[in-house]
């Protein structure tokens, strides 16, 4: 029983590589490229982590991630930020919004993989399974 | 009993004492020591020498026979003192700095330095003086016979007439040597006389003493107190006429204090101490409420002694002399003695004072005049003028007092002392007009003040002096009764059919009217010469302008002997030397190197000369040596219209400040456009990292993949290398596109201008897209026509600009069935032509289309982002476009479709397209 991932990220080759990676891991992985099909994802999948670009189109990182905050079923969504690398205030804003962790652009493979799975490690899943990273 | 010589003694000690102390004053003064002089206390006293013989004696007087009228005269000085102190202050400050001699040099000088004018005041302030002079030896005269003959209560003293028997001979006489031996010790009549001062003040303690004196007798030597003095004076009909006003009081009370009020300014005497003899200004601010408090002392003592004498003394005492009588008729010998010292005293004051001005006149603006004329005087090396002129300024004094005598002998004693005073009043206030308007109107004109004067003082002598002699039955009697030549209706004492008015109202009426008529009329009519315009100039606007560039005006040299010379006749040498060395002109030398003075120092020695001689006399004497004394008009104009540069001034400054907040603003905006360039510049940064970022992004990851130890199967290696190959393509894109963009922007891009065909180059780009056209089912049309459209341009850079056009048109449009198409449109300009690139895609959105031309405009809100651009691509086509001298515009966006225009300049045309 793999564990389910969604990313939001709009740049088609970035969101290959990220999904190549993370089902080799052993995730399911889902993914939207519009900010504002989040929410409708996440009650369609039920994932266990949300990985959330900044920039994307209609409605952005930060306003997807107060909405995903602020309401209640899931509200405790683990969220790893993608950010670009230098906007630290972008990642700052990200993190007082309540994201979980961040990844900045251009990233490094092995470093994302071991943050979402410290991630799904640390965060209590809905249905109460426990997956090894 | 007193006895003439114990009179004679105490008097003569009296004068004796006042001389050792102006005598030990002046010594000190010489050596610096004199500071008590410069108090305003002593000179506050000294102003009181307005309170002559005529208010010691004839205020009781005018008290018993008017009532409370006598309070007007000092109801006016009280006024200007108190109200108009700036104005003394005025003509204070004017007289320092001009350094005048007298109000007939304060007129004249004003008036463009007249020698007619100065003397013609002179000559009314001596006619209008004497009878002044007459009453103070009449006073004294009349007191001293009523002194040693007790028993002569009577008015009209009756004593033998004979020249050499009349007390008032004697008197003068005494005055005479007094005088001389006080006032013209000193030559340099602007420097002060402290000696006269120290003396004329200590007279005024002693007036004001007695005076208290006698009052004090009054009240409690006649009477038990002040209750009892007014309850014995109820019954008495006299006396209700001092709580009221003699009939017809209004007018004449009104004359009177107007009166007495230019009398404070405009009696030589009162000039001469008031102005002339002023320390510092300070002095003034100390008079301007103690003289006031000693005039009020004065008209506080009048009242007992007049209430007593109308009640003590026999009906047929001559109530101007009651101050003496009252003592004398209860027995107090010492007392009457002591009221004859203050009488002494205060008509001793204004005769020293009063001669000692109108000699500096006479001598000055008389005399002096005459002698400079004379080929005596005038040659070269003539000697020491200033010794012939304390000769003249003697003989004047001698003079004057002979006239003031000539007058009392001759006029007898008709008219009682306040009327003679009163007169003397009237005539002296003609000079007001031309002092007033000399100080505040810069209009005022020597025309004016000459023809205002002559007619005042014309009318002064017509309606006053006319009627006054001929009252006393001494000539013009017929004149008087039936007017010139019979005509009843220009009679003196009722001119112009003014029957019945109060003599000195109707006098004072006629003279000021004519007076101030002629001076403002004549003044509007006629021009100021360019002297008179720079005098009036410096007069009016004595506290705003700087003396030194008014002088600038008067362009004038002369050689330092010359100069040296002139000083040594008029000064004295030690004098015209002390001048020379304090400017650094050591003169007398033969050697012939000395510098030659600027006109700065010429107007220097002429007030110098001034002090001496007056501002006219000097001026004529400056003018015999100076070269080149030529006012013109403009150079006045030029000096004189500070208030013209000064408005210039402040407009300039106006406009200045006005370009310097438009600078301002400039620079604000500039400064906003500067912040919002770098916010640009910050935001431009962001987007170009942002950009290269996705691509690295990709490429590091795949990389990464294919570097990892995971075997992939060759199709996801093919495909990962192609991802890395397609990223890398846009990196490179990317990179050329800014650099396009920065090359296009600074102007550094390199341009091929020649003449195309822009059709053919559209035909051009098209064929270049039609396979994405194709692969993207975009029907590509070109519907412009077979038209040839010759252009000037750089057929590669326009080729870009259509190619990225068609490129947007074929990849953003996403409805069923797409189509792109060229057309031509007309354009308004018949230079220019107009291409469109249409599709029938789903339109820009609106608040997209605003920044659409801006760098990586692409919206993030919309779907339109496309993995193979940087959004670079409309600002650098929008760039081309105006470099060629054309424009790039999105003519129309809906959901039907966009139409972006292509304009430009067609080379068929005469204007060349711009290119940098």
């Amino acid at each position: 029983m793999g564990t389910r991932i969604l990313i939001a990220e709009d740049e088609p080759y970035i969101l290959e590589s990220l999904s190549f990676l993370l089902t080799r891991e052993g995730h399911a992985v889902e993914s939207v490229m519009d900010g504002a099909a989040i929410m409708q994802a996440i009650r369609l999948h039920r994932p266990d982590l949300l990985i959330l670009d900044v920039m994307l189109p209609t409605t952005n990182g930060f306003d997807a991630l107060r909405k995903i905050r602020a309401t209640d079923d899931v509200r405790h969504l683990p969220v790893l930020a993608l950010t670009a690398k230098g906007q630290k205030a972008d990642r700052q804003r990200m993190l007082d919004l309540g994201a979980d962790d961040f990844v900045t652009k251009p990233f490094s493979n092995k470093d994302l993989v071991a943050r979402v799975a410290r991630l799904l490690n640390g965060a209590p899943l809905e249905d109460g399974g426990q997956v090894a990273g | 009993m007193l006895t003439s010589t114990i009179v004679f003694v105490v008097a003569g000690l009296y004068l004796g004492g006042l001389f050792l102390l102006a005598f030990v004053t002046d010594r000190k003064a010489e050596r610096g020591t004199a500071n008590f002089i410069n108090s305003p206390v002593v000179y506050t006293l000294s102003l009181a020498v307005y309170c002559t013989s005529w208010t010691f004696y004839g205020a009781v007087g005018s008290a018993a026979r008017n009532g409370l009228e006598y309070l007007t005269i000092y109801l006016g000085p009280t006024l200007v003192l108190i109200g108009w102190w700036f104005l003394l202050r005025k003509l204070v400050r004017i007289s320092k700095a001009q350094r005048i001699t007298s109000i007939a040099d304060f007129i004249s000088a004003r008036y463009g330095k007249s020698a007619w004018l100065s003397a013609l005041v002179t000559l009314i302030a001596l006619i209008g003086v004497t009878p002044y002079i007459a009453l103070q030896l009449k006073a004294v005269a009349a007191s001293f016979d009523a002194l040693v003959a007790t028993d002569e209560l009577l008015p009209g003293l009756v004593r033998d007439r004979s020249l050499f028997h009349d007390t008032g001979l004697w008197v003068a006489a005494c005055m005479a040597v007094f005088v001389i031996l006080f006032g013209s010790r000193n030559l340099v009549a602007d420097e002060r006389h402290p000696g006269v001062v120290s003396a004329i003040a200590f007279e005024s303690i002693v007036k004001l003493f007695s005076l208290g004196a006698i009052a004090l007798f009054a009240v409690y030597g006649l009477h038990d107190g002040v209750a009892d003095l007014f309850a014995q004076a109820e019954w008495h009909a006299g006396v209700k006429r001092l709580y009221g006003f003699a009939d017809g009081f209004e007018p004449r009370w009104i004359a009177l204090t107007f009166l007495s009020a230019a009398a404070i300014m405009c009696l030589p005497r009162q000039f001469q101490v008031t102005v002339l003899e002023n320390h510092n200004e300070h002095q003034l601010a100390t008079a301007a409420w103690l003289f006031p408090l000693y005039m009020f002392l004065v008209s506080i003592f009048v009242i007992p002694i007049a209430i007593s004498g109308m009640t003590k003394l026999p009906e047929t005492a001559n109530p101007d002399l009651y101050v003496l009588h009252l003592p004398l008729d209860a027995g107090y010998g010492s007392l009457a003695l002591l009221a004859f010292v203050g009488g002494l005293s205060a008509a001793t004051s204004m005769v020293i004072v009063a001669s000692i001005a109108l000699s500096i006149m006479i001598s000055n603006h008389l005399v002096t005049p005459v002698l400079l004329r004379l080929p005596f005087f005038t040659g070269p090396d003539r000697g020491d003028f200033s010794k012939v002129l304390l000769v003249v300024r003697r003989v004047s004094i001698v003079a004057i007092l002979t006239l003031g005598f000539s007058y009392y002998h001759l006029t007898g004693t008709a008219s009682p002392l306040a009327s003679i005073g009163l007169i003397s009043f009237v005539g002296v206030a003609q000079f007001l007009p031309a002092l007033i308007g000399g100080i505040y109107w810069e209009r005022g004109t020597k025309a004016g003040a000459t023809t205002g004067l002559l007619g005042g003082f014309f009318l002064w002598v017509y309606t006053l002096m006319v009627p006054s002699l001929g009252g006393s039955g001494w000539a013009f009697m017929d004149l008087v009764r039936d007017g010139p030549l019979g005509i009843a209706f220009l009679r003196p004492a009722a001119l112009f059919g003014t029957e019945g008015w109060d003599p000195i109202v109707h006098g004072l009426v006629w003279s000021m009217t004519a007076n101030i008529t002629l001076y403002a009329l004549v003044s509007i009519l006629t021009r100021q010469s360019p002297l008179e315009r720079l005098q009036s100039a410096v007069f009016v606007d004595i506290f705003h302008r700087r003396r030194q560039r008014v002088e600038e005006a008067l362009q004038r040299s002369a050689t330092t002997d010359d100069l040296f010379q002139l000083s040594q006749r008029i000064l004295g040498p030690e004098r015209a030397r002390r001048i020379f060395l304090d400017y650094g002109l050591l003169p007398g030398g033969r050697t012939g190197h000395l510098q030659t003075p600027g006109p700065d120092f010429v107007a220097h020695v002429e007030r110098q000369i001034a002090s001496s001689v007056g501002a006219a006399s000097a001026r004529s004497l400056v003018a015999r040596i100076a070269k080149g004394e030529i006012i013109s008009l403009d150079a006045v104009i030029n000096i004189l219209d500070e208030t013209q540069e000064a408005i210039r001034y402040s407009r300039e400054l106006e406009r200045k400040s006005k370009e310097l907040e438009e600078t301002a603003a400039q620079l604000r905006r500039a400064n906003a456009q500067l912040t919002r360039m770098d916010r640009l510049k910050d935001d431009f940064l962001s987007r170009v990292s942002h950009e290269l970022r996705t691509p690295m992004t990709s490429i590091c990851s795949f990389s990464e993949i294919l570097a990892g130890e995971q075997v992939l199967d060759s199709q996801q290696t093919r495909r990962f290398v192609h991802i890395i190959q397609q990223e890398s393509r846009r990196l490179t894109r990317l990179l050329d596109e800014i650099l396009d963009l920065n090359r296009l922007e600074s102007g550094r891009l390199e341009w091929d201008l020649r003449t195309v065909d822009a059709a053919q180059v559209v035909r051009e780009a098209m064929e270049t897209m039609r396979g994405l056209a194709r692969n993207n089912a975009v029907a590509l049309e070109d519907r412009m026509g077979a038209r040839s459209l010759p252009v000037t341009a750089d057929a590669d850079r326009l080729k870009q600009v259509f190619i990225n056009l068609l490129s947007n048109a074929i990849k953003f449009n996403s409805t069923d069935n797409p189509a792109a198409w060229v057309e031509i449109a007309d354009a308004a300009d018949g230079g220019l032509l107009e291409i469109r690139i249409r599709d029938n895609g789903p339109g820009i959105a609106p608040e997209d289309q605003a920044r659409l031309f801006d760098k990586f405009a692409r919206g993030w809100n919309t779907r339109s982002r496309r993995s193979d651009g940087a959004g670079l691509g409309l600002a650098i086509s929008r760039q081309i476009m105006l470099n060629l001298g054309g424009d790039l515009t999105l003519a129309s966006s809906s959901d039907k479709g966009s139409c972006f225009a292509v304009t430009l300049r067609r080379a068929d045309a005469d204007v060349p397209a711009v290119a940098e």
